[in-house]
C-alpha cells in the first residue's frame, strides 16, 4: 500500500507566505480582500456614487433631459427655486405626513403580532407566515390588490363600511381620505419585516426571567412592562430607525395607486422630484430638489445616530 | 490507501469544471442573444426585425376598439407581425414614450395626442415624415381633416398622422329635452345662443328632472373644466392664453373673467353645479337625472351601455355668433419616435399599419371620435352613423390647446388652470381670485427655462 500525502513543498510554502506577509509579520489579506470587494465597487462607483456626484454637478446647470451636454449654467437658482416652490415644499410635508402615520403602527403592531404569535403553540409556523408573507410582494402587485379594495362601490373596504351602515368615503379619490388608504396599505404590507425582527429579539430573552419574575408573583402584565419592552429595547430601535429611513423613501405606493392625486395631495418628495427630472424634463432643477431632499435626509439620520451613540454610550 | 487530496482520478479539476460551464453558457447566451429581449438589449439589435412595435394609451371603450382596429391589422396583413402596448394615459405615457426614446428603444409607431406632440417635436423626439414615404402608402395631405392636418405642421413639415379629433360636445338627454320643449320638430335640440337661452334651457331641463339641469366633471377634475373654459372663451374670440412657446400669458382678462363669472352664476343658480367628480356626473346623466352632460365625446359608448335615450351635438354656440364658433378639442395622432438605423423596409411596416388604421376610421368613429380620414368622414356611412356625425363640423372649428412645453393634454398647464377653473365652478374661488390664481401659477412656469 502507498500512502501518498500531499506535502507542500518547502520552498513553495516559505515563498507563498513571504508574499502575502506584511510588514507586522502576520498574513496581509489585503490585495485578495481588494480583489474580492472589486467587481461589488466597480459597479458602485459606476452606478451609484459617479451618477450621484454627476447630479451634484447638473444642479447648477439648468440640464435638460432631452438635450446633450449640461445647458446653461444656472448658479444657485435651481436650488433658489426649489427653496421657494410650494409644491416642493408641500410634497416634503407628504413623505413626512405619511411616516409620521405609519411608523406608531408599524412598530406597535409589529410587537403585538410577534408577542402573539411567540406564544401559539400549535401552528407557530402558519402565523409567522402570515404576518410574513405580504413583506414578499414586490410593490406593483400590493398596489394593486389595495386599489381593487379600495374601488369605489366595488372594493372589500367599502362593502365593509357599508354593512356598518357608513356611507364609505371615497378610499383614493378624496384628498381627505387618500393618505391614510395609503398607509394603512403600506402597513399591512411592510409589517412582516419588523415582525420578524422583533421575533428574533423575543427569543432572545431568557426563559429563565420570566420564570423568576412569576415566582415572585409578577403579572403578566407587569412582566410585560419590566422584562419584555426592556430587554427589546435594542429591536425597537433598530426598528424605529430602519422604519424611518425607508419611509422617508417612499415612492411605489402613491405612483402607483394614486399618481400622487388627487391633485397631487399624496405626492411624496422623491415622486415631485421625478415629475419635475423625467415628466417635465428638467434634470437640472431636479438634481437640485433631490440634493435638498439628501441633505435633509443626511439631517435626519445624523440626528438619529448622534441620539443611539449618547444613549449607548449612558447604558 | 487513497489520496485524500484528489479522490477524483480526473483530470478535471472543480475549477476546471465551473470555467468550462461558465464558458458553455456565455457561448449559448451569445448564440441565443439576438432573439430575446435581454440578449437583444445587450447588443443593441432590434427585437423581431419584422414587427411593428406600437404603444398606444387607449383604456376603457377606446382600448376595447383599438383592439379590434389591430386584429384588422393582423388579419390584413399576416406577414407584418404586430406588438402591442397599452399605457396609462397622460403624464405616465408620455414619460415612458420619452425615455424609450431617449434610451434608443422607442416603439416603432406610438399614439400622441397633438397638442403633446409638439412638445415631442421641440424635444426632438419624433422622425420627420416625407411626403414621399407617405404618398407610397396614399396618405396625402388632401386626404386629412385639414385644421387637423396644419396645426400638427411644425415649419411646414410633418412629423404626425391626425387620426381623430375629439371635440368637446353636448350630451343632451332626449325625453328629458322633450319633455322641456328643447326639441325642434325633427327631434333635434334647438340651438342655444347667448347665455339667457342657454340658462334658460337649464332651467327648463331642471324643471323636469327635478335634479339637475346639467352635469358636469368638476370635483377631482382638471381636464374637463379646462375644456368648457376653452370653449366658450374661444367663442368670444380670447387670445390664446400662452403665446411664444408659453413663455408669455397673453390671457384676455376681461374676456375670461366673463366666462367665469358665467360659472358661478351656473354654480350659485344650481343649474349646472360643480359638485360632482367625473363618476358622479356620468351616472347622474346616465339615470336621467339631468337634462344636459357636456364632457368629449368619448362617453357615448358609456351611456349607448346604460341604454340612457340621448343625443349628441355640438357644444352650444353661446357666444360665438355666426362666425365665431369655437370649441375646445385635441386629437389623436400617429407618431414615429426618432431612431437610428431604421431601414426601409421597417418604415413602410410602420406606415402600412398607420394606413391600415386609418382604413378602419369606422370602427374608430363609432366610439364618437371624428375621423380626420377624408375618405371616411365624407362617405354616406359615416354621415349615417348617428349620433356621431351630428357634430362631425366641430372638427373644424376645433380650438387646441396653447403650444408651450408645459402645455397638452393631460399636462401641468390643464391640471393648474383646470384645478383653479374648477374651483371657481363649485364655488370654492370668486371668478377674480381664480383668474388671479391661474395668472399667478402660469408665471411661474412661464418664466421657467424651458428644457426643449
Amino acid at each position: 500500500m502507498t500512502a501518498t500525502t500531499y506535502v507542500p513543498r518547502p520552498a513553495e510554502a516559505a515563498s507563498a507566505d513571504l508574499s502575502r506577509t506584511g510588514r507586522r509579520g502576520r498574513r496581509d489579506d489585503t490585495r485578495p480582500g481588494l480583489a474580492f470587494l472589486a467587481p461589488f465597487l466597480i459597479l458602485y462607483v459606476l452606478f451609484v456614487i459617479g451618477p450621484a456626484l454627476y447630479g451634484l454637478v447638473m444642479s447648477f446647470f439648468d440640464t435638460s433631459l432631452v438635450k446633450s451636454g449640461l445647458g446653461t449654467f444656472a448658479g444657485f437658482s435651481n436650488y433658489a427655486e426649489a427653496f421657494k416652490s410650494s409644491d416642493f415644499w408641500s410634497s416634503m410635508w407628504h413623505t413626512v405626513w405619511f411616516t409620521i402615520l405609519t411608523t406608531p403602527p408599524l412598530v406597535i403592531l409589529s410587537f403585538i403580532f410577534a408577542v402573539l404569535a411567540e406564544r401559539a403553540t400549535h401552528g407557530k409556523w402558519f402565523f409567522r407566515l402570515a404576518f410574513f408573507a405580504p413583506y414578499i410582494l414586490p410593490s406593483a402587485t400590493m398596489a394593486l390588490i389595495w386599489i381593487w379594495l379600495y374601488t369605489p362601490g366595488l372594493g372589500l373596504a367599502s362593502a365593509v363600511v357599508q354593512k356598518l351602515g357608513i356611507t364609505s368615503p371615497q378610499w383614493l379619490g378624496d384628498p381627505n381620505w387618500a393618505m391614510w388608504s395609503i398607509a394603512a396599505a403600506t402597513v399591512w404590507w411592510t409589517l412582516g419585516f419588523n415582525f420578524v425582527l422583533y421575533l428574533a429579539g423575543l427569543q432572545e430573552i431568557p426563559r429563565e426571567l420570566y420564570e423568576s419574575s412569576s415566582l415572585d408573583g409578577a403579572t403578566p402584565w407587569q412582566q410585560m412592562r419590566s422584562i419584555t419592552i426592556p430587554l427589546l429595547s435594542r429591536t425597537t430601535t433598530l426598528v424605529i430607525v430602519l422604519q424611518v429611513i425607508a419611509l422617508l423613501k417612499v415612492f411605489d405606493q402613491m405612483y402607483i395607486m394614486t399618481s400622487g392625486g388627487p391633485n397631487f395631495s399624496t405626492r411624496p418628495a422623491l415622486e415631485y422630484i421625478y415629475d419635475i427630472g423625467f415628466t417635465d424634463y428638467r434634470v437640472g432643477y431636479g438634481a437640485a430638489a433631490s440634493t435638498v431632499y439628501f441633505v435633509l435626509l443626511l439631517i435626519v439620520s445624523a440626528i438619529w445616530f448622534i441620539q443611539t451613540r449618547r444613549a449607548e454610550r449612558s447604558t | 490507501m487513497n489520496d485524500q487530496r484528489d479522490p477524483i482520478p480526473s483530470t478535471l479539476s472543480r475549477r476546471g469544471f465551473l470555467g468550462g460551464a461558465l464558458a458553455l453558457g456565455l457561448g449559448a447566451g451569445a448564440l441565443s442573444a439576438c432573439s430575446t429581449p435581454v440578449g437583444a438589449g445587450l447588443a443593441g439589435s432590434t427585437l423581431d426585425p419584422g414587427t411593428v412595435q406600437y404603444w398606444n394609451l387607449f383604456g376603457g371603450g377606446d382600448g376595447v376598439r383599438m383592439q379590434a382596429m389591430e386584429a384588422g391589422f393582423e388579419k390584413s396583413h399576416p406577414k407584418i407581425g404586430l406588438s402591442s402596448v397599452t399605457l396609462a394615459w397622460g403624464n405616465p405615457y408620455y414619460t415612458k414614450l420619452s425615455l424609450a426614446t431617449l434610451g434608443a428603444k422607442p416603439p416603432d409607431v406610438a399614439v400622441s395626442h397633438l397638442t403633446r406632440m409638439k412638445t415631442l417635436q421641440a424635444a426632438d423626439l419624433l422622425a420627420e415624415l416625407h411626403p414621399a414615404d407617405l404618398a407610397r402608402h396614399g396618405m396625402t395631405a388632401d386626404k386629412f381633416n385639414q385644421k387637423a392636418w396644419k396645426t400638427a405642421l411644425v415649419n411646414g413639415k410633418i412629423f404626425a398622422i391626425p387620426l381623430d379629433t375629439h371635440p368637446f360636445v353636448c350630451f343632451y338627454n332626449t325625453e328629458v329635452c322633450k319633455k322641456a320643449g328643447l326639441l325642434d320638430s325633427s327631434g333635434k335640440l334647438k340651438p342655444l345662443t347667448g347665455e339667457q337661452a342657454f340658462m334658460d334651457a337649464l332651467t327648463k331641463a331642471k324643471r323636469v328632472t327635478g335634479q339637475y339641469g346639467a352635469t358636469i366633471a368638476v370635483i377631482n377634475e382638471t381636464a374637463t373644466p379646462w375644456r368648457i373654459f376653452q370653449s366658450l372663451y374661444s367663442q368670444l374670440g380670447g387670445t390664446p392664453v400662452l403665446s411664444d412657446k408659453g413663455t408669455r400669458i397673453t390671457i384676455d382678462d376681461a374676456k375670461a373673467l366673463k366666462v367665469l363669472t358665467f360659472f358661478a352664476k351656473l354654480n350659485s343658480s344650481n343649474l349646472m353645479p360643480g359638485s360632482l367628480d367625473y363618476q358622479g356626473a356620468i351616472a347622474t346623466f346616465a339615470a336621467g337625472r339631468a337634462g344636459f352632460y357636456f364632457e368629449g365625446e368619448w362617453e357615448i359608448t358609456t351611456f349607448q351601455t346604460a341604454k340612457t335615450p340621448f343625443s349628441m351635438t355640438k357644444f352650444p354656440n353661446v357666444y360665438g355668433g355666426p362666425n365665431g364658433y369655437a370649441v375646445q378639442a385635441d386629437s389623436h395622432t400617429l407618431v414615429l419616435p426618432k431612431r437610428s438605423g431604421r431601414s426601409k423596409e421597417e418604415l413602410d411596416n410602420s406606415l402600412t399599419f398607420i394606413r391600415s388604421l386609418l382604413d378602419q376610421s369606422a370602427t374608430w368613429a363609432a366610439g364618437g371620435h371624428v375621423p380626420a380620414w377624408l375618405p371616411y368622414r365624407n362617405s354616406k356611412a359615416y354621415a349615417k352613423l348617428t349620433p356621431q356625425s351630428n357634430y362631425a363640423s366641430a372638427a373644424d372649428a376645433a380650438v387646441y390647446d396653447p403650444n408651450a412645453w408645459y402645455s397638452g393634454s393631460g399636462s401641468d398647464f390643464e391640471i393648474i388652470v383646470g384645478g383653479t377653473i374648477g374651483a371657481v365652478m363649485s364655488g370654492i374661488s370668486s371668478p377674480q381670485a381664480g383668474l388671479n390664481q391661474i395668472k399667478q401659477k402660469l408665471t411661474v412656469l412661464a418664466k421657467t427655462q424651458p428644457p426643449t
